[in-house]
């Protein structure tokens, strides 16, 4: 089946709770554009991760390439 | 494949990460990326004349797997600097823009790079070194 947007932008928010993600795409090609207060005080690695982590092996598989920007916000 | 062979390949990959100060596991080769992610990465360390060892995970789907298992990041390219992962493309990007990969690096700031850099002839490659 094939990868939508609103999918990734879903399936992050729901898994990093407070994340605000605005994600545009081909299918196959993705930039994410994320913020939110659970990337503070992580190491960019560490941010990219938490990203990474929502979906797994489909990174690279089912979806053939996803780009990240990520800028962490103040806990509330 | 067996454990065997895959502790070997990991092996393998872990030397030639600690030999080597500056690496970057790519696809493609630093003259001819096969993906534009790996283009990118390799055009901003060509900016920065800095030298790098490049392995092209390509030829053998092994060497990938392992890479990942090693270093639990699940995309390419992957530059390490010093035997530590500093990312894949839009960090390496987002830290040359900031400079923080200059710093990392030991390469004394020129004015800040605000286009991001062609690609140009390349650098000390090591081929194919797994």
């Amino acid at each position: 089946m094939p990868v939508s947007p609103d999918e990734l932008k879903q399936r992050i928010e729901a898994a990093i709770p407070g994340t605000r993600a605005d994600v545009s795409g081909d299918g196959a090609h993705f930039e994410a554009v994320l913020e939110g207060p659970a990337f503070a005080g992580l190491t960019r690695i560490a941010q990219h991760k938490l990203v990474y982590d929502v979906f797994g092996t489909e990174l690279g598989d089912r979806i053939h390439a996803l780009s990240i920007k990520i800028t962490p916000t103040e806990a509330r | 494949m067996s454990d065997a062979a895959g502790n070997t390949m990991r092996d393998a990959i872990q030397s030639a990460i600690s030999e080597n100060p500056v690496i970057l596991f790519m696809k493609g080769t630093p003259d001819a990326p096969a993906c534009g992610f790996s283009a990118r990465t390799v055009a901003v360390l060509e900016a920065l004349d800095q030298p790098f060892a490049a392995v092209n995970i390509l030829p053998d789907p092994a060497i990938r797997q392992e890479l990942s298992a090693l270093s639990g990041w699940p995309t390419i390219p992957q530059l390490f600097v010093g035997g530590a992962l500093v990312g894949g493309c839009d960090i390496v990007m987002e830290m040359y823009e900031s400079g923080e990969l200059q710093e990392l690096l030991g390469i004394e700031a020129e004015a800040p790079a605000a286009e991001p850099p062609v690609a140009e002839p390349a650098p000390l490659t090591i081929e194919n070194l797994l």
